[in-house]
């Protein structure tokens, strides 16, 4: 099925002498965790299927620097901050789309003050655009009915003030959004945030991705939604920790969106 | 001799006004040993911030019980105070209800009613919030940063308003011509009753006592403010206004990184440039900050506002899964260094001597800072735009940029990003293998 998909690089593009419509960030948990591959793919799917002209910068894309600005190292965060910026404004890029909403964040909001800005969308956003010019059309089919619940992403609620770019698409599916306890600004972490996902949480009583998903499961939903693939890994071990996995699948909006089409 | 209350009036009011704006010099010039950081960018956003956040309450009625009960003290409070105009003028001239000489009876009636029933409000407030604080025992107010002082200094505020307000009531009560006009005494007049029996003249004396002690007790609670949580009631106003316009999610890139970042990827930098003759080698900035002078004074600001009410705590998911961080013990401690490093250079002639101290491990350990997960859920709870993670974060900076203290796991973290462009040890020529999988 792979075979199918188009992924063009921006160095393809460069060499037709031709600029994409919007270049795919793809991201460090994108490329390399099995997990959110899956994401990436299902997202490629959908803009293949939306006839997106998009490009991906591949090997010449290097981490954002979020997890190590998030832990301190403002000098490595720069220093990747500033070979990005010179890669993205070598083939004059304009407009980036992403699934990670610390990507998002970051190219957004902190590159413009290191020379690097750009109109940043995640990919939420992206596809709801698509929707609304009538580039990608989505039939409920599948979720019809389903109880669905959103897990608001940190960096992109909070952190942005995105929460009804991602509801709306759940929304579209014909599926019954439920909304948990804490939701939009007041929506709990998953405990990934500020590098944690690269450490052990310190001494506590609980996890904080146990809790949130507690939470989440007192909604009662078939399927926890996500838009980030670090919230899609820790939600995924929480429903696992509650011994869930075969009542509740974890998934991303793309996914959702690319399985109701049978991508 | 007839002078004699007014001169003495004056004296309590020279004296405790000036004490109060001595303490304020003070407090200015704590904020200001905080690293300047100019903010005088989009100026009516930030006053409407102020007027919707601080005067219109905005954020305090998102919990409706203790939003709605702090209004009512809230309006009471700065309500009620026009009455103290009243009595300022009354003292110094030795006037009776000058207000009454002034407007006529009806309208003076419908202030001092007003200021009644608001009086009556701030009561029945103030005490559910001591049952909240003391009897119910909610969780916010039982963490370990609010034992001893802490917990003291939120009953002693409510003790000062019930005995203000209950003076207040007295003083009307007890007063024999104002209750013959018989206008705006409408809680007043049920309290006549408990004096009846009392002479004429006894009932002066109380009214009297209860005037003075009003008074004096609005002016020791004036001057209580700069040693108590309750700065909040007037720092709540600058403390919007110059709160963070930016989306929460943008870290400020530090500046001195970014001048070594930009030296370093320069093509044309001469590594082995010997610094010119005659000019001081510059000594680099101290990354981040491990004690309160290393803070922003925005950051102090903040830290001067709190008033501990724990809505922060309540929402970090780190303190809510046990672990020793609480965002509003980082305001506590940040305010507590301050005013030490503050009575450091009272005590040494308008100079910091070195105590041996800091912020940074005598007060805010590594433990605290390392649970954060940045969700902002604190900053995003605070009813006075007050931001602990700026504080989190630039001590991060420090331990990071300048102790290489990170855990280690982070450490490796970060090896992978710069070896390989990513936080796991893959190969960035990798990057493109998903497409094929």
């Amino acid at each position: 099925m792979s075979d199918s998909l188009q992924v063009p690089t921006m160095a393809e593009f460069m060499a037709q002498g031709k600029q994409p419509e919007v270049v795919f960030w793809v991201g460090c948990a994108g490329s390399f965790d099995d997990r959110a591959k899956k994401i990436t793919k299902a997202f490629v799917k959908l803009l293949n299927k939306a006839k997106v002209e998009f490009a991906v910068l591949g090997t010449e894309e290097s981490c954002t620097g979020d997890p190590a600005k998030r832990s301190g190292n403002e000098f490595l965060f720069q220093m990747q901050a500033v070979t990005n910026i010179e890669v993205l404004n070598a083939y004059e890029v304009k407009k980036i789309v992403t699934a990670c909403p610390h990507c998002f964040n970051t190219i957004k909001n902190e590159y413009p003050g290191l020379g690097g800005t750009y109109e940043v969308m995640h990919h939420t956003q992206f596809l709801k655009t698509l929707l609304e010019d009538g580039r990608l059309t989505i039939e409920g089919g599948k979720f019809k009915g389903k109880r669905i619940t959103f897990h608001d992403p940190c960096y992109l609620g909070r952190a942005n003030n995105v929460y009804e770019a991602p509801r709306d698409l759940i929304k579209k599916l014909e599926a019954e959004l439920v909304e948990m306890k804490n939701c939009r600004r007041n929506g709990l972490c998953c405990g990934a945030g500020g590098a944690q996902m690269f450490k052990e949480p310190e001494k506590g009583d609980k996890d904080v991705n146990v809790m949130r998903t507690e939470e989440a499961l007192e909604a009662k939903p078939e399927i926890i939604a996500a838009g980030c693939p670090f919230c899609n890994t820790m939600m995924t071990d929480g429903v696992k920790a509650k011994e869930q996995e075969d009542n509740v699948e974890v998934m991303d909006i793309a996914e959702l969106i690319a399985n109701a089409q049978d991508l | 001799m007839n002078f004699l209350p007014n001169i003495l009036f004056a004296i309590l009011l020279i004296a405790g006004f000036g004490y109060f704006f001595r303490n304020v010099k003070k407090l200015i010039r704590n904020i200001k040993l905080g690293k300047n950081k100019t903010i005088n960018d989009n100026t009516s956003q930030r006053w409407k911030n102020m007027i919707n956040i601080a005067l219109g309450q905005s954020k305090m009625v998102r919990r409706p019980i203790a939003g709605f009960l702090h209004i009512v003290v809230y309006v009471g409070f700065i309500i009620i105070n026009i009455e103290v105009l009243e009595i300022i003028i009354d003292g110094l001239f030795g006037t009776h209800r000058i207000g009454l000489s002034v407007l006529n009876s009806s309208v003076y009636g419908f202030l001092i009613g007003t200021f009644e029933l608001l009086a009556v409000g701030v009561l029945i407030s103030v005490i559910v919030f001591w049952v909240r604080r003391n009897i119910i025992k909610l969780k916010r107010f039982l963490s370990s940063e609010m034992q001893g002082w802490p917990k003291s200094d939120g009953n002693i505020i409510l003790y000062f308003e019930v005995v203000l307000m209950c003076l207040f009531l007295i003083m009307n009560a007890t007063d024999t011509s104002f209750q013959a006009i018989d206008s705006g005494n409408i809680i007043s007049q049920y309290l006549v009753p408990l004096f009846n029996g009392f002479s004429e003249s006894a009932l002066h004396f109380i009214e009297r006592t209860a005037w003075w002690i009003h008074i004096v007790g609005i002016l020791i609670f004036l001057n209580y403010l700069y040693y108590s949580k309750h700065l909040h009631i007037l720092l709540a106003f600058p403390n919007t206004y110059y709160g963070n316009l930016n989306p929460k999610g943008q870290f400020d890139n530090n500046e001195a990184v970014t001048k070594e970042v930009m030296l370093m990827m320069d093509p044309n930098a001469d590594p082995f440039a010997a610094p010119v003759a005659g000019e001081d080698e510059e000594v680099p900035e101290k990354f981040g900050a491990s004690d309160v002078q290393d803070l922003s004074w925005v950051n102090l600001l903040n830290a001067y506002t709190c008033t501990e009410c724990g809505r922060c705590t309540s929402e970090c998911p780190a303190n809510q899964t046990g672990k020793k961080l609480s965002p509003r013990k980082i305001m506590m401690d940040t305010r507590d260094r301050l005013v030490e490093v503050g009575d450091n250079i009272d005590a040494n002639k308008g100079e910091f001597k070195d105590d041996g101290k800091q912020l940074l491990g005598d007060y805010i350990s590594k433990e605290e800072l390392w649970a954060c997960t940045s969700c902002n859920a604190c900053v995003e709870a605070c009813p006075v735009s007050i931001d602990p993670l700026s504080i989190i974060m630039e001590m991060r900076r420090y331990l990071v940029m300048e102790q290489s203290a990170a855990p280690v796991e982070l450490n490796n973290m970060m090896t992978n990003i710069e070896n390989n462009g990513a936080p796991w040890p893959y190969n960035q020529m990798d990057r493109l293998n998903w497409k094929d999988e």
